[in-house]
């Protein structure tokens, strides 16, 4: 049985001292991590074989973060440090880069079938272990013969146990791969080759599996937002005190989530024959990291969480996203997404939903627009533009606009939001 | 060319024993006795093999041939017994029931085989020459050859070859005037096929009369003592044969019946050698008639044997030979 | 043992040079093996050597050239029939498959065919689509014949002998680019290498290389460059392929769990299709990864450099493709 190795601290991972397939001896130093004052080395716990390395040299970590497993001789064999991604962020409380609905069905093909190697498979049965409990980390998510080997349940919690994404039902998986490229590498003084980082690659994973699997189509929405700003800083106002600052973000969460609990079938996931309805509505929000990178963090229950106690959640979740501290409950479950490029001064835009989600809603600036007023004068408003991406297998045209429609009616006329 | 009695009669009791072998094949491949899909009969063939063959030290000088090559097995002398259970794929046959008709062979005899890709067995011929060359003994090879495989690429490949080094090899082309359907004067640009010979620098013997055995061992004979001395040797040998190309395609045959009744009639080898034998020893019918009978008589114990004899059906048979271990 | 290094062509020299010493019966046939010394310098001072009876120039006959190898093998002597380039022994197949691969087995044992076709296989300098084959499993497809594809000069010294000492006939494809490649040459004129034996030539545990001829090339090279990364290759060295040697093929794999396989050749009913099949067949539960082949891109091979050299593999090729399975 694998026995993990656990990172006292938060830190950088400066050097790895073994390779996997090493023997080691306990108390030896196995690696070396760069912490807030000091570069802290780190020890193996029990003498064994470096079974499997889950970290990479770079990778930003936390306290906890199981960096490696150490196993019996023999039971290392996966070239672990090969150059694809040898750990998935399902088995670390560490930043994960992949949401977890896709990351829990990384190993599972669009038609429910587990995608492992018939040797994987062979050992499992052997093992007596769930396949389904067990993270791939093959090329496209295939469960091999390290993942198995290197399987504990209590190691691995799955990703599935989520709140909010209780269903084992497998979701769909690529199709094809994000790795694509472009033939041979550009090379020469004219370029810089950078090697693409792990949330990266995840990123682009996703991504293409979005777009090539999910039919996607947008429904845009103009609102009025002056009474919104308006409500907006009286709440502040009577918040100072307690050091709370309600942003427009907070409000459009708040928003989604209640037009989400009028519109449940956009709270619905595709799974072929089966859609699954969520009774709860986690939110996340798509935040962009200081060094590139984005990360879709959760507010759970938004539906129902008081808009200030929403506040206060949000501003920590994405402190400790931007500090690269983010916790496995705080990327678990969404349900739906929002994505907010307000604060950049853009008009409008449209975004990827994140499979199995069924939409995602693209906002834009809220910005000073001359409009015509009800009384048909001419005047200054403030207007945002937002887009809803949806998932045309699960939802059509009407129901997206009526979707967008109360989503309006909501932020247009705020006090709703505080019912 | 003066020849004793017993060897004519030796020669009849050969050409007997082919034709009689080769009606009983078409008669067992009717009954389905015989069940392979090639099945080409020597009929009309007879005086080409049994002279050529008398021609030969058997055992010391070599033979090859194409897939018309019961007569050959049979004027070697090779057991009849044991070539009919080759056509019925029989453990016993010669070849262990691997080869069928078209694959007769018997290394005992120098006769090294019978093959069934038109022009094939022609470089082997040559080979086989180049050994006898190579060791410098005194021995030639004889090379059956029908008129259609003068016409593709073996045939010029092999008998340049052949001309070049000057090698043992005595060339006969069996020509019965078609390849399968196809006249001699249709797929020849120069239907004198012998006169290729030039080409190669090979000895020209001519057209001789296929149909008299002892026109064929005369010519067959000096072209030994030739090949040896000097080289290559071509002899085109004119001939008919009886029945179709094949015995199961006999209903394609494109030949005129007047011309098979007309050769039949006039130049069966059979009874020009009869006529030969009166002429030179008088009056032998009876003996004749004794040869056919016993020539009848191992025919049918052929078939005897051959149904006697057990089907190959084993695994260990079905690999055996594919390497030498 | 001692060993000198000699470049594969000089090994096959020796090789034959020594077993035509040994055996009165060995013989040399061919197009330019006598006066022009051998168009790959094989067979360079034969002529002077042996003469004209062994070291037989022949007209440009290739289906004579391979027949009458196989008639003089019929009648107990040893040939070994040079093919210049095996494009032209194309124009051969039927000599060598129909009839010096079947002959034993269609006459019951009566006759065997202990000839060896020796052939120079495969492209470079611009040689165009006629003449840029590496085709030797079209010969390894029929039962009957084996099929000799050495890789290092050692290697040919040994494979040669046991092809000319062996009854049975053998393909012998020599790679041209590997001619001038230098290895160690055992210094023993009795060193023969087992039939249809494969060679681990590298030992890993990660992937398993499968390759012969050239591939073994850019196997090694890649494999210098994977270990840079932790990975650690095995390569086995086919070195026939007839007898195929998939015990040791599986061996490997049962250790590796993920197997490349390399070759020159095009990639349609191929080497690597038929060792992936067989690690399929043989060794489902052991497989970790889905079995890559790189071969040749299906395609007829132009004459423009740069062109011609997209068709091939290389070792950033092999990298690529084992760098997909881990």
């Amino acid at each position: 049985m694998a026995q993990d190795v656990k990172l006292t601290m938060d830190g950088t991972l400066l050097n790895w001292l073994k390779n996997a397939g090493d023997a080691v001896k306990s108390g030896e130093i196995i690696a070396e991590v760069e912490a807030d004052k000091a570069t802290v080395e780190v020890e193996a716990p029990a003498d064994g074989v470096l079974v499997k390395l889950l970290a990479e040299v770079g990778d930003e970590l936390t306290e906890g973060t199981v960096i490696a497993q150490i196993g019996a001789a023999g039971e290392a064999s996966a070239p672990a440090a090969a150059p694809e991604p040898p750990a998935e962020a399902a088995e670390e409380p560490a930043p994960a880069e992949e949401k977890p609905t896709a990351t829990a069905s990384a190993s599972v093909t669009e038609d429910g079938r587990i995608k492992a190697s018939p040797l994987a498979r062979n050992i499992a049965r052997e093992k007596g272990i769930d396949l389904a409990q067990v993270q791939g980390t093959g090329p496209d998510g295939r469960i091999v013969k390290a993942d198995v080997e290197s399987f504990t349940p209590a190691a691995a919690p799955a990703p599935e146990e989520a709140p909010a994404v209780a269903e084992k039902a497998p979701a769909p998986a690529p199709a094809l791969s994000g790795r694509q490229t472009y033939g041979k590498l550009p090379s020469g003084d004219d370029v810089e080759i950078i090697d693409a980082s792990k949330m990266r690659r995840a990123i682009a994973e996703n991504t293409v599996l979005s777009k090539q699997m999910v039919p996607h189509f947008y429904v845009t929405a103009e609102i009025d937002m002056d009474a919104l700003m308006a409500l907006r800083s009286q709440l502040n106002a009577s918040l100072e005190q307690e050091g709370i600052k309600i942003t427009v973000n907070d409000l459009i969460v708040k928003a989604v989530a209640l037009t989400l609990r009028k519109f449940p079938n956009l709270n619905t996931h595709y799974y072929g024959d089966k859609l699954v309805r969520h009774k709860r509505v986690n939110v996340g929000i798509a935040v962009a990291l200081p060094n590139n990178g984005l990360i879709n963090v959760v507010s759970p229950d938004a539906d129902r969480t008081a808009l200030s106690a929403m506040a206060v959640h949000h501003k920590a979740m994405f402190d400790r996203a931007r500090e690269g501290k983010i916790r496995p409950e705080d990327i678990r479950g969404a349900t739906f997404t929002v994505s907010n490029l307000g604060a950049y001064d853009v008009e409008h835009f449209s975004a990827i939903i994140n499979p199995p989600e069924a939409g995602i809603l693209a906002v834009g600036s809220a910005r000073k627009v001359p409009v015509v007023k009800p009384d048909g004068s001419l005047g200054v408003g403030t207007r945002m533009k937002a887009t809803i991406s949806v998932d045309h297998r699960v939802s059509d045209g009407a129901e997206g606009a009526q979707f967008m429609q109360h989503f309006r009616s909501l932020l247009e006329n705020p006090m709703k939001l505080l019912v | 060319m003066a020849l004793d009695k017993a060897t004519l009669l030796d020669w009849y009791r050969q050409m007997v024993l082919i034709r009689e072998f080769e009606e009983a094949c078409q008669h067992l491949y009717n009954e389905k006795r015989i069940t392979g899909v090639y099945l080409h009969l020597a009929s009309g063939h007879e005086a080409i093999y049994v002279g050529a063959v008398a021609a030969m030290r058997v055992g010391t000088d070599h033979i090859i041939t194409a897939y018309r090559d019961h007569g050959i097995a049979l004027a070697l002398g090779m057991d009849a017994g044991r070539v009919m259970a080759e056509m019925m794929g029989k453990r016993d046959g010669v070849s262990g029931g691997k080869g069928g008709s078209m694959h007769l062979a018997s290394a005992e005899h120098n006769f090294y085989g019978g093959y069934a890709i038109v022009g094939g067995h022609l470089p082997l011929a040559t080979g086989l020459a180049l050994a006898c060359k190579y060791r410098g003994n005194d021995q030639f090879v004889i090379s059956m050859i029908g008129d259609g495989a003068t016409n593709n690429g073996y045939f010029h490949e092999a008998l340049n070859m052949s001309g070049v080094d000057k090698l043992p090899n005595i060339w006969i082309i069996e020509n019965n005037g078609y390849g399968m359907g196809t006249s001699v004067e249709k797929a020849a640009g120069n239907p004198i096929l012998h006169e290729r010979a030039r080409g190669y620098g090979i000895e020209d013997y001519g057209r001789v009369d296929g149909q008299d055995v002892i026109a064929m061992y005369d010519a067959v004979s000096r072209a030994a003592k030739h090949a040896v001395e000097h080289g290559p040797v071509l002899i085109e040998a004119m001939t008919y044969r009886y029945r179709g190309h094949g015995v199961s395609d006999k209903q394609y045959d494109t030949r005129l019946k007047a011309e098979l009744e007309e050769w039949k009639a006039t130049k069966d080898p059979i009874e020009i050698l009869k006529r030969h034998i009166a002429k030179e020893h008088g009056d032998v019918s009876a003996e004749l008639d004794a040869i056919h009978q016993a020539q009848l008589k191992i025919v049918e114990e052929s078939i005897q044997f051959a149904d006697a004899s057990p089907l190959p059906n084993t695994l260990e048979e079905l690999f055996a030979h594919v390497y030498v271990d | 043992m001692a060993a000198k290094n000699l470049p594969m062509r000089d090994a096959l020299r020796r090789a034959l040079m020594e077993e035509m010493e040994r055996d009165e019966n060995v013989f040399v046939m061919g197009q330019e093996v006598g006066v022009w010394q051998g168009t790959h310098r094989v067979t360079q001072g034969f002529l002077e050597k042996f003469g004209e009876r062994r070291v037989r120039d022949t007209p440009i006959s290739e289906m004579a050239i391979a027949g009458a190898a196989v008639g003089a093998a019929m009648a107990g002597l040893r040939p070994v029939a040079e093919m210049m380039t095996i494009n032209f022994a194309f124009l051969a197949l039927d000599a060598m498959i129909n009839h010096a691969a079947k002959i034993h087995y269609m006459f019951n044992g009566q006759f065997k065919v202990p000839a060896v076709f020796r052939a120079a296989s495969g492209w470079g300098n611009q040689a165009t689509a006629t003449h840029s084959h590496t085709p030797e499993v079209i010969w390894a497809h029929f039962p009957g014949m084996y099929v000799a594809t050495p890789a290092t000069a050692g290697d040919a010294y040994g494979m040669l002998k046991t092809a000319i000492r062996n009854d049975n006939p053998i393909l012998f494809s020599e790679s041209i680019g590997l001619y001038p490649r230098p290895g160690q040459v055992p210094d023993d004129p009795d060193y023969m290498l087992p039939i249809g034996k494969a060679d681990v030539k590298r030992e890993g545990k990660h992937v398993t290389l499968v390759t012969y001829a050239r591939g073994l090339e850019w196997c090694t090279a890649a494999a210098k460059e994977l270990e840079k990364d932790g990975v650690q290759c095995e390569i086995v060295d086919m070195r026939w392929l007839r007898p195929l040697d998939t015990a040791t093929v599986f061996e490997s794999f049962k250790k590796t769990n993920r197997a490349v396989i390399v070759e020159e050749s095009l990639p349609f009913y191929s080497f690597g299709s038929e060792i992936a099949a067989q690690i399929q067949e043989h060794c489902f539960d052991y497989m970790d990864a889905p079995v890559k082949r790189v071969s040749a891109l299906d395609v007829p091979v132009p004459y423009s450099h740069d062109l011609e050299l997209m068709c091939f593999p290389n070792a950033q090729k092999v990298v690529e493709a084992v760098k997909s399975i881990l």
